[in-house]
């Protein structure tokens, strides 16, 4: 099938594939990023009303108990339904084209993975609807509180929690093992480890954590749900229970699941500065290898959400230093960046102004969390809105931003369309200053002691949580002209070439969209790095000979 | 350096064929192997805790663990590895029946240890819901015990591709896959052997 060859001897592909058990890598990215933003609009709805009750001191827009449902579907649908979705979306997208495979190792197992996300979405949802409400103990679920079923009913929402979380778990392992496995075994020729894109070697590290770091999550999750349905006491001290224990668990698996999501977007850095300062990347070897680097010292700070619950005196010592020494690698990284963009010649397009915006803000995260890695400072401010300030700095301030980078950045690539500058322009305007609004008063706030998951407060801390709703709901608009122009340039946008960035890398060989095989049995053979900017080196083999035929072919209608 | 491309003739439409390229398999269940074993990890050392951390560890009216019955258990699923080993070997050297014979040994003593744990389980004096103790005890045994009668599962499933014409003309890896993860339970249970029944002092 050498469709590179005769793109029009094929049938246009049918938009009802995106509803359909598809194995194409590129349609299960299209629809995990295009599922994601759904449950993005219910979290980001959930957001709204929880900034919308904090405008005010007095807890009035909802009753108490829906509030703490409310924060923990929130935390729970942007995390497990939004975030990993997306980046999964990214993966699959990204890493065959990126590497020259046809498709991902195992095309039937990465659907059934995405095919369970709806699956334990809809369930999550729908523990609103279950008599008690959905569960109300925090996105962590921390027993006790999450052991608690006052109405006695088999069918609670935190049974109905921990099922989702534990089902979001089987699917982000098939996953990852159908990642690693197809980043191991199937790269173009030529394609050694040291001329892998970055993207490739983060996606390499963010799922391995996964596969170290989740099967503890679903152990301790599957002791949970024992306790809290078959009566048993794992978590309750009244039956020699340890509820500590289960926070063990839960970080083992969920701070390195902060370094899931960064690391891709590390990634998406380490591959759009070069194209937009028009330089090779400075530093790859040592980008490339401190992600493994995280990976491992990542597996080894869980405590530090722990230091005032009970842990021992030597553990957090230990602990605040490994969580420091994680400044070490990140700091290398961007440093790397910083040398990348260093007399570059800069174009502020969409994608590299997501860019810039989450560089910066992962630096003001990554400078709160040393802060919070300090256990004076942690004990001090744990549970306050310092730690909410800092963790959604990292999370939507850094991730988000660099996902709407990656969007807007291989937009082209996947749909065939330009996506529109101007409305790009305003959405990185409204979500840069969004964000920093909304997350920046929450530091304060949180140093003067205003704690986390309340629906009142004290009016001494109004000030900050009115310019924090503020900044939220402009958050709340900035989707707006995104979802605008991702369906009016999909529909009508103008025509993408094959290469609109001018950027190097497999990818942006192939014609856009590429065909469902990618470069089929033609794979190029690789002979450098993909970021010989301003080298004048080539890719691959025959790179003029295949960019020709690529060109003359968009010039043929 | 791998730097593998499927082979010409092995892009099939997607959908068809086996799942993915065969050499992949391996890899991909490999993979799997590893990130299973974090799990009985959280388990074990769960289990450490809370016994190293219990007041009274073992419930009112349980003296401990009666370990001859687990032990012959124990020998039963060691030398079991050694048997599938054999049939691997039989295998490997083309002889398709001396493959099946030991193969079907093999889940005999799978069966046999899944029967013997039935037969332990329904003489013990204490519960699921017996403190920690009776919950770590039947979570680690229970979780183990899944793990085998999967195994044995897929060993049946390996046995009648076995009778498929030319099914294992290029290659076996399905039978490897299944040979590791039967190694994998081997050695969870000597683990799980020496937490629970050896190390009964508390």
């Amino acid at each position: 099938m050498t469709s590179a060859t005769f793109p029009s001897s094929e049938p246009k592909p049918s938009w009802t594939r995106y509803f359909s058990f598809n194995t194409d890598a590129k349609v299960i990215g299209i629809q995990y990023i295009v599922l994601s933003f759904f449950y993005f609009l219910i979290g980001g709805l959930l957001a709204m009303i929880i900034r919308g009750e904090l405008i005010t001191p007095a807890a009035d827009l909802v009753d108490r108990t829906v509030y703490n449902g409310i924060y923990t579907m929130h935390g729970t649908i942007m995390l497990f339904l939004f975030i990993f979705p997306v980046l999964n979306g990214l993966n699959n997208l990204l890493i065959p084209t990126m590497i020259g495979a046809p498709d991902m190792a195992f095309p039937r197992l990465n659907a059934v993975a995405f095919w369970l996300v709806p699956i334990f979405g809809t369930l999550l949802i729908a523990s609103f609807f279950v008599p008690g409400g959905p569960a109300y103990s925090g996105w962590w679920s921390y027993p006790p509180v999450s052991l608690q079923n006052p109405l006695g009913n088999l069918l609670s929402g935190q049974g109905l929690w921990i099922t989702a979380v534990a089902l979001s778990g089987v699917s982000s392992i098939m996953g990852a093992v159908n990642f690693v496995t197809t980043i191991i075994r199937m790269r173009a020729p030529g394609m050694t480890w040291f001329r892998m894109p970055v993207f490739c070697w983060t996606a390499l590290a963010a799922q391995s954590l996964q596969l170290i770091g989740l099967p503890a999550l679903t152990g301790g999750a599957v002791m949970l749900l024992f306790d809290l349905i078959a009566g048993t006491s794992f978590y309750r001290p009244e039956g020699g229970g340890d509820p500590v224990l289960y926070q063990h668990f839960f970080w083992f698996y969920s701070h390195p699941a902060v370094y899931v999501i960064i690391l891709p977007v590390f990634g998406v850095f380490s591959e759009l500065f070069p194209v937009y300062a028009r330089k090779p990347l400075f530093g790859y070897v040592y980008v490339a290898l401190a992600s493994f680097i995280i990976v491992g010292l990542g597996l080894i700070v869980w405590v530090h959400h722990m230091f005032p619950s009970g842990v021992a005196q030597w553990m957090r010592n230990l602990f605040m230093v490994t969580t420091m020494l994680i400044a070490v690698p990140t700091g290398v990284k961007v440093f790397a960046w910083l040398g990348t963009l260093w007399r570059g010649k800069l174009r502020l397009t969409t994608p590299m102004l997501f860019c810039l915006g989450g560089l910066f803000n992962f630096v003001f995260a990554g400078i709160t969390g040393i802060m919070l890695a300090t256990v004076p400072v942690d004990i001090h401010v744990s549970n306050t809105y310092f730690v909410v300030g800092h963790f959604h700095y990292v999370i939507y301030g850094a991730a988000v931003m660099g996902v709407f980078a990656a969007i807007y950045h291989w937009f082209p690539k996947f749909t065939g369309r330009m996506p529109y500058e101007g409305l790009g322009k305003v959405h990185f305007l409204l979500t840069f200053v969004g964000a920093n609004l909304n997350f920046l008063p929450m530091h304060p706030a949180g140093l003067m002691g205003m704690p986390r998951r309340v629906s009142s407060y004290d009016p001494e801390f109004a000030f900050w949580n009115v310019l924090a709703s503020l900044g939220a709901f402009l958050l709340g608009v900035s989707i707006i002209p995104f979802l605008l122009n991702m369906v009016s340039s999909w529909v009508r946008g103008p025509k993408a070439t094959h290469n609109p960035w001018n950027a190097i890398g497999l990818e942006w060989l192939l014609p856009s969209p590429p065909a469902e095989d990618n470069f089929g049995e033609h794979v190029p053979t690789v002979i450098a790095r993909p970021y010989g900017y301003g080298l004048g080196q080539p890719l691959v083999e025959n790179q003029a000979a295949i960019e020709r035929e690529l060109t003359l072919q968009e010039a043929t209608p | 350096m791998t730097t593998a491309i499927p082979p010409t003739g092995s892009i099939t439409p997607h959908g068809e064929g086996g799942e993915g390229h065969a050499n992949h398999s391996l890899t991909g269940f490999i993979i799997f192997l590893c990130s299973e074993s974090v799990i009985f990890l959280a388990f074990f050392s769960g289990y450490a805790v809370l016994k190293t951390s219990a007041l009274n560890w073992l419930p009112a009216g349980v003296e401990g663990l009666e370990w001859r019955m687990p032990l012959i258990n124990t020998i039963v699923l060691v030398s079991s590895s050694g048997t599938i080993w054999l049939a691997e070997t039989f295998m490997a050297r083309g002889n398709l029946w001396g493959f099946r014979a030991l193969w079907l040994l093999t889940m005999a003593l799978g069966g046999y240890f899944l029967y013997g744990q039935a037969v332990e389980w329904s003489e013990l004096a204490f519960g699921f819901t017996s403190g920690t103790f009776g919950g770590t005890f039947y979570l680690l045994t229970g979780f183990h015990g899944l793990h085998v009668a999967t195994g044995v599962l897929l060993m049946a499933l390996m046995l009648i591709k076995s009778f498929l014409p030319g099914n294992y003309a290029k290659g076996e890896q399905g039978v490897q896959a299944t040979s590791l993860f039967w190694h994998f339970v081997d050695v969870i249970w000597i683990i799980l052997f020496v937490l629970i029944y050896v190390w009964q002092r508390h």
